[in-house]
């Protein structure tokens, strides 16, 4: 930041934190680094430099627009002065010594033949102008007003900021007598304009800088306070030009390309046009130039100084490159979202990561994820060598970094990294004792953190424990996709190895999977079973019945080698399979998401055992039900995520071994199902023309605040949409009920009844912006309908279903509200993510503060208690305490 | 007896919390189990509070933030048969958060006294709540050149659907028509100027101005649709005018609300705003079929009325309130935020999150908040 702009001084009140005492060296040790000084900033003062502190600061006075001589070596008093900083390899700084990329660079000036508006100061100058005596300087406010005028000013500057305050300021002397006639000297006030963006007017003629200059100077201290300026940073003369800071030369390093040749920054270029105008102007006014020829160099040096700050003002020409590129100079480097602040300092990069394709693996615990072998040996983790694992250490620095488990690196105790080779093994080897560190090859159960974009809650940077595989990709749990929202189809997730003792600690406390299961927004599990996992064991608990072989044999194949709990009995039935997983003193009743043949979808776990009901979405399911939020909050979260998992498993391996696909006979109908379902399609046809013809003859009554042609439009919705749940209701009742795609539809796990009734019989209604289609031709949504026509299939009916196929029409239809809904998603995307942003920001800094209030970073209380019972919702259920669990279970003691 | 039992925790849990076992502890349980599920509570209770530093406010942000990626962006009513069309999912989220003073569909729910909200002419007190202009029973304004004058041609129909007479009218237009000489004849209201050089242009002025002349109902409310709700009636309304609504007497005002947030604020006070924040983004929520906590909505709009008016989350809003100079420069239009601290000589005391992040400091939320002191021998 202090670089980038250099009005803008930015002093770092440094405060020295605790000094660090580390514990003397014991005997035998290697010397330890001396402790690098550690300083915290405290705080940042910003203000306007002065001229006096631009030239106190800078080392060099700038005066020739040269860079290089012959031998290409910097020129001095160039803009390219070694003093200002180095970028080549070889050469040292001159101010402090240093070579590239220890010498921070430091600042240079230039003295400027004639003075030049600071263009971001431009409006604010123009507010001094037209406020102030053109004589005497002072306010054009009366001396006795100004104390009540201040406390109102004050008001507005607490509500509305100190840009208002100005504003305001500047409307209300406008206004006044005073505006023509100054209260203090009497002097006849003239009429100011701006000619955007630097020049200013009075009465038509134009007011030089110098002038300007002269005005501001006479500004009393006293009156900069009403313009909510303190005269303790800014004095308004330093708003015009008369010296002008050089940036260092490493913030705008030159580049060599290919050819040899060197292409200079953008800055650098401006910088260039400054001094060479400015030369010449003193030039001219030395050799007594005519004024003409001195006013031209002078607008044109104020040209090139306001695009060296911002080269995107509306009414100047942008600097271009020679190839018409504009060049982007100090505001464009800052602003926006490829800008300093957001690219650079609020976005960091990071080593020790690694990112590929995601691929599902059920068989690893949920909170592991499986990393490719060639990244295990890349990435590493710094491991500080002491008695007791050098020879553990030692072991890997032999493996060395191509064989797996090795090292990489030591890093000796004074910082020196060297990398392990065939050749430095041996040397290494030797050398390697307590107080170096060896940065070795991740392995087995070291903690990573595992992310995918975009990321929009806590969940989606999760910590997992690695786990060396085979392969190139990552791979995950499926059942941890949903709080990254990944699937399979190519996704790419990121991995970061966490290098610090420190890091570690909090990633495994505060971000393993297990502690992210309650979600902080709706207080229930955000992991459960998906898919596969769903509906397997949905057949298990419902029906299937295991010889005590097969139930066994089942059950360790999921993974599950506690058979403690499996019934002794010969045959088994899935229920108790179930229950094998269950903790002893389990209790639970809840709901299924259908009612079951008896009308029932109560279910009941007593005592560890599945008793009634079966396990779908509702129970096992991420963000419903509170069975695995009940497991979660009697057996901690571990146990959570094992029995998650266990269910998982236990649910694939029952499919695998029941055979699970769904086939077209699903969609299957028996013809009288066939002819009810054309009957309602005839009564729904009748019905919508008699509406039609009702309309047509004018009988039809308007609902209260429709029209009559919208009436029309929401009876007809209306039949239509009834049809279609009717046939949605004929199909469940009379498709197979034991089909696959019927149990994936009622066990949750992917589907409804409603995308079965659409392949079966009819796909429904296809809205557009929540009305029947009515777009396209002239009065008619396709040329094969006659105009006017405004029948069911003529709008977006479409009466078959997926198996039976579409009209050409009906399938134009579906192809628009296709269209649409991709659009929707377009459209959306951008939208919600700069509503985020913006939520993210205005709220990052609220926190709950140790007396439970809510605050801002200011200390301002927005809560006095944190959601008015100061309740972390990922530790409540379902956002709330759970009474009646807590009266049962002491009741129950 | 229990009585005394609870009173005693009055202070140590939330009164929603009180309430619930009150009503779920069963009648006939021994005082000492009263006792021993009120400590259990308790202890629950403080369990599952927020710590100290916990970084409630990135947490709501998200939840709010990340469910909005499913909303969708055109939601209509779906086969409604009479519902009034307002704006819903994303697009109403973003216009309430943003604290838009003019919204897209203003609407309000007018809840009805006693034999009105049975059902009692309901219609017609439907209809003489929505505001009638000039020219909604107008059939015809025309400006004659030659004597200049305006003539306003009526329905005669619709009047008298409507109740009015030439009468009411002349009576509801008097204010405009000071400098006319003023004439009814049948369905015709003629207008004649006073002055003979009266401008062509100010007479087509009036004319405008003429059209849009308030007749009767209340103020803006430019529709009007009474539904049954549960089982009394209430009126909804498009666009919306709470103050004088509530000022008729047959309008239950305990109950009468609408949509637009800043007229709450301003007839009702900021408290009444904050709530309606929460009612109007919560109902939005749940109409999407998502589900998210109601606390991350109080904060949202807590950070929004803090300020004890209604503050939008833009950059103008809510970040604009910011005591750090670089927390606003890295949201929207930095370079203005550090020319206008520099001009005050702003200090920066890097007391939130993206000011430290950009000096590479711990952040002080969370576990960077609290600061470890240790005592150092000197030998």
């Amino acid at each position: 930041m202090a670089d980038e702009n250099p009005e803008e001084k930015i002093a770092v009140i440094e405060e020295p934190s605790e000094e660090l005492t580390l514990p003397k060296e014991e005997a035998g040790r290697v010397d330890m680094p001396e402790p690098s000084v550690h300083r915290k900033v405290a705080a940042i003062q910003f203000s306007v430099l002065s001229p006096q502190h631009i030239k106190k600061m800078a080392v060099v006075k700038v005066v020739t627009p040269e860079l290089y001589d012959r031998e290409g070596y910097p020129v001095d008093g160039g803009l390219m002065d070694t003093r200002m900083g180095v970028i080549d390899p070889g050469l040292v700084c001159r101010t402090d010594g240093k070579r590239l990329k220890d010498c921070p660079g430091y600042f240079g000036y230039i003295e400027l033949a004639r003075p030049v508006i600071h263009l971001k100061f431009a409006n604010l100058i123009m507010t001094l102008l037209k406020s102030t005596c053109r004589e005497c300087g002072r306010i054009l406010v009366l001396q006795n007003k100004v104390t009540s005028l201040n406390a109102d000013l004050e008001k507005i500057e607490k509500e509305e900021g100190p840009e208002a305050r100005r504003r305001v300021l500047k409307d209300l002397i406008g206004g006044m007598k005073t505006a023509t006639k100054c209260p203090h000297c009497k002097a006849k006030q003239i009429k100011i304009t701006i000619d955007k963006p630097t020049t200013y007017l009075e009465a038509e003629k134009r007011i030089n800088p110098i002038e300007i200059r002269v005005r501001l100077e006479k500004i009393t201290d006293e009156d900069l306070i009403l313009f909510g300026m303190n005269p303790k940073f800014i004095r308004p003369e330093w708003m015009v030009l008369t010296v002008m800071a050089i940036p260092p030369v490493t913030m705008r390093p030159s580049i060599t390309l290919e050819s040899g040749e060197r292409s200079e920054d953008d800055l650098t270029h401006k910088l260039g046009d400054i001094v060479r105008i400015n030369q010449r102007l003193f030039e001219n006014i030395n050799a007594g130039a005519p004024e003409i020829i001195i006013e031209d160099l002078w607008d044109l040096l104020q040209y090139h100084i306001t695009t060296f700050f911002d080269n995107s003002v509306p009414q100047l020409p942008p600097a271009r490159h020679r190839s018409g590129q504009p060049l982007k100079t100090i505001t464009e480097r800052i602003k926006s979202k490829e800008g300093r602040i957001r690219h650079n300092l609020a976005g960091k990069r990071t080593n020790f990561s690694a990112r590929t394709v995601i691929s599902p693996d059920p068989m690893i615990k949920l909170n592991e994820v499986g990393i490719p072998l060639v990244m295990a040996k890349k990435l590493t983790i710094p491991e500080r060598v002491n008695v007791w694992n050098l020879p553990w250490l030692k072991k890997l620095v032999e493996l060395g970094p191509e064989k797996y488990p090795g090292a990489n690196y030591i890093i000796r105790p004074d910082g020196k990294k060297k990398k392990i080779t065939d050749e430095t093994k041996e040397a290494s080897l030797e050398e390697l004792q307590p107080g170096y560190t060896v940065e070795r090859h991740v392995q087995d159960g070291d903690i990573a953190i595992f992310n995918r974009q975009p990321s929009l809650h806590r969940m989606s940077m999760m910590c997992h424990r690695l786990r060396v595989l085979p392969g190139k990709t990552f791979r995950l749990n499926p059942a941890v996709c949903h709080p990254y929202n990944a699937d399979f189809d190519g996704d790419e997730m990121n991995l970061h190895i966490p290098q610090t003792e420190e890091a570690r600690a909090e990633a495994e406390f505060l971000m393993e999977v297990q502690t992210q299961l309650i979600s902080p927004r709706y207080g229930l599990s955000v992991i459960g079973c998906v898919q596969d996992a769903i509906s397997g064991n949905y057949i298990l608990t419902k029906s299937l019945k295991f010889s005590r072989e097969n139930a066994v044999d089942l059950l360790l194949a999921a993974g599950i080698t506690d058979l403690s709990r499996l019934s002794r009995k010969q045959e088994i039935s899935g229920k108790e399979i179930f229950s094998a997983l269950l903790p002893e003193d389990f209790n639970f009743t809840g709901h299924a998401k259908f009612k079951d043949e008896t009308g029932s979808d109560e279910v009941i776990i007593e005592k560890g055992k599945l008793i009634k009901g079966v396990m779908d979405r509702n129970l096992l399911g991420e963000g419903s039900g509170l069975l695995l939020r009940n497991i979660h909050k009697r057996y901690g979260k571990d146990f959570t995520i094992n029995i998650i998992g266990n269910m998982f498993r236990l649910g694939i391996e029952t499919l695998a071994r029941h055979g699970f696909s769904t086939a077209i006979s699903d969609t299957d109908l028996p013809a009288e199902a066939k002819q009810k379902i054309q009957d309602v399609f005839d009564k729904a046809n009748r019905d919508v023309t008699d509406l039609i013809a009702s309309f047509r003859e004018d009988t039809l009554e308007a609902f209260p605040g429709k029209t009559k042609s919208e009436t029309l439009e929401l009876k007809i919705l209306e039949v239509l949409n009834k049809a279609r749940n009717v046939t949605g209701q004929l199909v469940s009742e009379h498709a197979s009920k034991d089909s696959h795609t019927r149990i994936m539809a009622i066990s949750g796990a992917r589907g409804n009844l409603i995308n079965l009734a659409q392949m079966a019989a009819c796909v429904g209604q296809q809205a557009l912006r929540g009305k029947r289609i009515d777009q396209g031709y002239y009065d008619r949504t396709i040329s094969s309908f006659r105009k006017g026509d405004l029948s069911p299939m003529a709008r977006g009916f479409v009466a078959h279903g997926f198996k039976n196929g579409l009209t050409p029409a009906e399938f134009y239809f579906g192809s628009m509200t296709g269209r649409d809904s991709l659009m929707d998603t377009a459209l959306r995307t951008p939208k919600s993510g700069y509503l985020y942003r913006r939520l993210a920001n205005a709220m990052q800094d609220l926190k709950v503060e140790y007396d439970y209030t809510v605050r801002d970073s200011g200390g301002k209380i927005v809560q006095f208690l944190y959601g008015e019972d100061g309740m972390d919702v990922s530790k409540s259920e379902k956002g709330q305490l759970n009474i009646k669990r807590i009266i049962r279970t002491v009741l129950s003691e | 007896m229990t009585d005394e039992l609870f009173a005693e925790y009055e202070d140590k849990l939330p009164k929603k919390v009180l309430g619930e076992l009150k009503e779920n502890i069963p009648a006939k349980t021994a005082k000492g189990k009263v006792r021993e599920i009120m400590d259990t509570a308790v202890k629950e209770y403080k369990e599952s509070m927020a710590d100290p530093g916990e970084c409630i406010g990135n947490v709501s942000a998200e939840s709010i933030g990340e469910p909005g990626t499913q909303m969708t962006l055109n939601t209509f009513h779906f086969a409604g048969v009479a519902e009034m069309n307002v704006t819903v999912g994303l697009p109403r989220i973003i216009e309430i958060l943003d604290g838009r003073k003019d919204i897209k569909t203003p609407s309000m729910e007018i809840y009805l006294k006693k034999p009105y909200s049975q059902g009692k002419d309901i219609k017609e007190l439907a209809y003489s709540i929505k505001e009638t202009l000039l020219n909604d029973i107008a059939l015809e304004f025309q400006i004659n050149i030659v004597d200049l004058s305006i003539t306003i041609k009526l329905d005669r129909e619709l009047m008298r659907r409507s109740g009015f007479t030439s009468a009411t009218i002349l009576n509801g237009l008097k204010r405009h028509t000071k400098s006319y000489n003023v004439k009814a004849e049948g369905d015709e209201i003629i207008l004649k100027s006073r002055s003979k050089e009266a401008a062509l242009n100010s007479l087509y002025k009036d004319k405008e101005k003429m059209k849009e002349v308030h007749l009767k109902g209340v103020k803006g409310v430019k529709q009007v649709l009474p539904v049954k709700r549960g089982d009394e009636y209430i009126i909804v309304t498009a666009g919306s005018n709470l103050l004088d609504t509530l000022n008729l007497e047959e309008v239950d005002p305990t109950k009468t609300t609408t949509n637009n947030i800043h007229e709450i604020a301003d007839v009702l006070g900021i408290e009444a705003a904050r709530q309606a924040i929460i009612n109007e983004v919560f109902g939005v929520i749940e109409n999407q079929g998502l589900n998210v906590d109601i606390r991350h909505i109080m904060l949202v709009s807590d950070t929004m009325c803090t300020t004890g008016g209604v503050k939008g989350i833009t950059r103008y809003g809510v970040v604009s309130e910011k005591s750090s100079v670089l927390a606003r420069a890295s949201f929207e239009t930095p370079i203005k935020h550090v020319i206008s601290a520099a001009l005050v000589g702003e200090v920066d005391y890097l007391t939130s999150v993206v000011e430290n992040v950009m000096i590479n400091q711990p952040v002080p939320v969370g576990t960077g908040l609290p600061g470890l002191v240790t005592k150092v021998k000197v030998k």
